[in-house]
């Protein structure tokens, strides 16, 4: 017996990341700078880890509720009012999840039967289509533009829809492009939605990484609310992406549906991680603020300096990351990357790896200290000309 | 432009040059040249210094936290007592505190014996100083925001996306 021929035929036919050979060849390097990972550079604040050593100390390591703790879920719907306008009862519209991850997955294992179509805007991360696919769904891409600052705009929204879509993503502040929508643009997506039975799945795990205005989430508009599951977390807003943890605010059918699939398959998010949160979100607001005010800089400072090196580069509005145009320099996104990364050993990632619309762009993660990015841009601006 | 902003970047890193710092706060770079020159003359800024960790290095040194009792004077207050004080070169800070005692004065020299009878030579015999009291350092473990040891990081991390 061969054990490959055991596996799921939709499991082998998932695409590995192709990006992973780029970091293995950056490790044997000496020297190299990573703008590869999106992830936050800061730790922890130590208040937030403090509250999990506390936990721990205090021998507080069993399940916790399925749903996660009820003073957690307290906490999430105040923090929800607070900084979104939005009003959610812990009883029964909140589930704690093993990070954003798991609350997409959730959602898209709740919602899909065999044939329903997702629709996902793209270049976006890379979640989306294989968890579609592995909870039965097709994946329906459409390609945001820069010229529309990567919105999702009613005309490609209106050309996607079939009678089979059962869901739409909007994953703004958006990973890769930085792009977000704007009240007015939800709006429009509301007007088209109307009267269709449509889910939407709103990632708005950048939402606190918003750039020049508050983020505006698609629960807040009039005819999205009863239809959107939010999925949020503590990953990029506290840089916690260790501690695995997210959350889902949505209307009470979806979320006891969902808690039932979460029960059986996960049981309950990590206890010591729920203790670390409460105090993140009672506390927290500070280290939101001020990780966020650098982030800025380090943005401001990226897209300065990749135009002032010749490239097209949108400006971004959310998450961490610029997403320049390099098709003025004749290379594809993967050679651009790999030959950025051989001569110079500095780690982007190509667009292409984004889905469709990416081609031509890279992803740069400025998640990183001002030297790095100095650096970078000095080897930029080298690399360009060799070209 | 606004000052805040443009100090805390460079209070936590002098080195950044006025293109960097225009470039983080969207300025251009002329405006900021500006800036910082109006605010040097200003004496906003002070000074320009780097953190060093002297107990990696082959120097011995010795520091201490002195603190100062006095008899304020007619008129003048402390500042004519601490005008006193820091003036001498191994005087690194001087501040006027409530509470016990009324200032609080550091020092580092290279040894033991050097620091000490620069307090009962020169401190304590100041007019108006009435009593001192000498705590030496022993270890240094953090100063302006800034930690001595640095903080291991973590081996194993996912490094793509
Ligand atoms: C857009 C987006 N959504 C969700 C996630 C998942 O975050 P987590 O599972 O750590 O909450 C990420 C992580 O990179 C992301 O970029």
């Amino acid at each position: 017996m061969e054990f490959r021929d055991l596996i799921a035929e939709k499991v082998t036919a998932l695409r590995p990341s192709g990006i992973r050979k780029f970091f293995d060849l950056l490790e044997t390097m000496e020297g190299g700078i990573s703008l590869g990972v999106g992830e936050p550079d800061f730790q922890t604040p130590w208040h937030i880890r403090d509250a999990g050593v506390y936990s721990l100390e205090k021998g507080f390591t069993k399940y916790t509720p399925n749903a996660g703790m009820m003073a957690l879920r307290r906490e999430i719907s105040a923090y929800m009012r607070r900084r979104f306008g939005l009003d959610y009862d812990p009883d029964g519209q909140i589930i704690v999840t093993v990070g954003g991850s798991e609350g997409i997955d959730l959602s898209l294992r709740m919602l899909l039967e065999p044939g329903d179509e997702v629709i996902i805007p793209t270049p976006s991360f890379v979640c989306y289509g294989p968890l579609t696919v592995m909870a039965g769904g097709t994946p329906v891409y459409v390609e945001t533009r820069q010229e529309d600052d990567f919105k999702l705009t009613p005309e490609l929204l209106a050309g996607a829809l079939t009678p089979k879509t059962k869901a739409l993503i909007l994953p703004y502040p958006c990973n890769p492009t930085g792009g977000i929508m704007e009240r007015a643009d939800l709006e429009a997506v509301a007007e088209i939605l109307k009267d269709r039975e449509i889910a939407v799945i709103s990632d708005e795990i950048y939402a606190e990484l918003s750039y020049g205005g508050k983020h505006c989430s698609p629960a807040s508009i009039p005819g999205l609310k009863e239809r959107t599951i939010v999925v949020n977390g503590f990953s990029k807003a506290f840089a916690m992406t260790g501690w695995r943890l997210g959350y889902l605010c949505a209307p009470r059918d979806a979320i006891a549906q969902m808690v039932k699939i979460h029960q059986f398959g996960i049981m309950s998010a990590p206890t010591v991680s729920q203790y670390a949160a409460i105090e993140a979100m009672k506390n927290g607001d500070r280290d939101i603020e001020a990780m966020r005010r650098e982030y800025d800089h380090r943005r401001r400072f990226l897209v300065r300096g990749l135009r002032e090196a010749g490239l097209d580069c949108y400006e971004p509005r959310g998450a961490f990351y610029v997403f320049p145009c390099i098709r003025s320099t004749g290379l594809s996104s993967d050679e651009f990357c790999e030959r950025f990364l051989m001569s110079e050993k500095v780690a982007a990632i190509p667009g292409s790896a984004f889905g469709p619309g990416g081609e031509g762009f890279v992803r740069m993660c400025y998640a990183a200290s001002m030297d790095d990015l100095t650096e970078a841009l000095v080897r930029l601006k080298r690399f360009l000309k060799t070209l | 432009m606004n000052h805040t902003e443009l100090l805390k970047l460079l209070e936590k890193d002098c080195r950044a040059t006025p293109d960097q710092l225009a470039a983080m706060l969207g300025e251009d770079t002329g405006t900021v040249r500006r800036e910082i020159s109006a605010l040097e003359k200003d004496n906003v800024i002070l000074g320009y210094n780097a953190m060093i960790d002297w107990d990696r290095t082959g120097e011995e040194l010795v520091s201490a936290l002195i603190e100062v009792r006095a008899t304020p004077q007619r008129g003048e207050g402390f500042d004519r007592i601490a005008e006193r004080v820091y003036q001498f070169e191994e005087v690194e800070s001087m501040y006027l505190m409530s509470g016990a005692y009324d200032f609080a004065v550091t020092i580092t020299g290279r040894t033991l014996r050097e620091v000490a009878s620069f307090v009962a030579a020169r401190l304590s015999t100041i007019e108006g100083v009435t009593g001192t009291a000498t705590h030496f350092i022993l270890k240094k473990y953090k100063e302006k925001g800034v930690t001595f040891e640095s903080q291991p990081v973590q081996e194993e991390r996912m490094k793509y996306l």
